[in-house]
């Protein structure tokens, strides 16, 4: 009977890692967790310090140029997602993103966009 | 909660809807195949600390010595137009990540169970879990070479569904059968949110991580 850690440790788990160097062993975003599939936005015309940001944060400021989902920017940088969150943490306090989070289903502006949705992936 | 106050961005009107859908069903069911049908398909790593897998207390700041685990998620895109993105996402078959779920469903449109007639119990778990959070969902039989065919409604009495519940027959390699059980998703949707609202506020409400569910 393996013990309950061994339950967690196999290939399916994937690798066992130390929190992550480049976030400085944080494993939890500051402030409100960000919805996997919110929309990031760097805000333009904001002189940024470098000295105060590492280049992960300059890499998600780069690919936000056009709005991108928080799930897309890991997949794009290859960052696993509680990373992710936390380089995000760090540029929402220093108000170098702006974020959009998804309009809840029952609050969809109207159904006519999800008859759209349908018509749409009737052309795919 | 609102950003728009703070958004320069969203005052524009351009901001992209975004809308979520997850895969779901039991292990090797065909999910990643569904998703790679539909889209390119790209991992998305998510980890976890494994010590306390779905803990309530969050530690801000603090520096903590704990492993993490990660789990690979498949995850794709579907361009319906601009500013308005389908975004898809394969649920970890085994129920040892259910920890993931709540995240994962939370204001979510709607999920595809993916079945297989040989081992139809491999998604009852899935099932069961969007039926108690309201969460609108359509059964895709995956129809592999080899499997006996069944007629839906029999597989639909199987899984004892509510009569709304749609059950589709589709071909995981199949791009078409695939696109046709995402319209009966959206289209079901649609047709939730319309006549059931109370089950779409449920399941875009933030739901508090059950422990230990769901109960096997």
């Amino acid at each position: 009977m393996p013990s309950p850690d061994d339950h967690w440790l196999d290939e399916e788990a994937g690798p066992v890692v130390r929190p992550y160097a480049l976030i400085r062993g944080r494993t939890r975003a500051s402030g409100e967790t960000l919805d996997l599939i919110a929309i990031i936005t760097a805000v333009r015309g904001v002189q940024l310090d470098p000295s105060s940001l590492d280049p992960e944060h300059l890499e998600v400021l780069r690919l936000c140029r056009l709005p991108t989902s928080v799930a897309e920017i890991a997949a794009d940088l290859d960052l696993p997602l509680g990373v992710v969150r936390i380089l995000l943490g760090d540029l929402r306090e220093r108000s170098l993103i702006a974020i959009h989070n998804p309009i809840p289903p029952a609050r969809l502006p109207d159904v006519q966009i999800l008859k759209e949705v349908v018509d749409g992936l009737r052309r795919l | 909660m609102d950003y728009a106050a703070s958004d320069p961005v969203a005052s524009v009107g351009r901001m992209p809807v975004t809308i979520k859908i997850l895969i779901a069903g039991g292990f090797g069911v065909g999910k990643t195949t569904l998703v790679g049908s539909l889209t390119e398909i790209r991992p998305l790593r998510t980890e976890e600390p494994l010590s306390e897998p779905g803990a309530a207390v969050d530690r801000l700041d603090g520096v903590e010595r704990k492993s993490t685990t990660t789990v690979a998620l498949d995850f794709g895109r579907i361009t319906i137009r601009e500013n308005l993105v389908i975004y898809l996402f394969g649920t970890p078959g085994q129920e040892r990540f259910w920890f993931m779920w709540d995240e994962l469903a939370r204001g979510a449109l709607g999920a595809i169970v993916m079945a297989d007639t040989r081992r139809l119990a491999d998604c009852f778990p899935s099932v069961d879990y969007f039926e108690q959070r309201g969460i609108p969902f359509v059964v895709g039989v995956n129809c592999f070479d080899g499997a006996r065919r069944f007629r839906p409604e029999a597989v639909r009495s199987a899984l004892d569904l509510d009569p709304l519940v749609p059950v589709v027959l589709c071909d995981a390699r199949q791009r078409a059968t695939c696109r046709d059980a995402l319209i009966a998703l959206v289209e079901h949707a649609l047709h939730v949110l319309r006549n059931h609202p109370q089950y779409a506020s449920a399941a875009a409400a933030p739901q508090p991580a059950p422990a230990g569910e769901p109960a096997q």
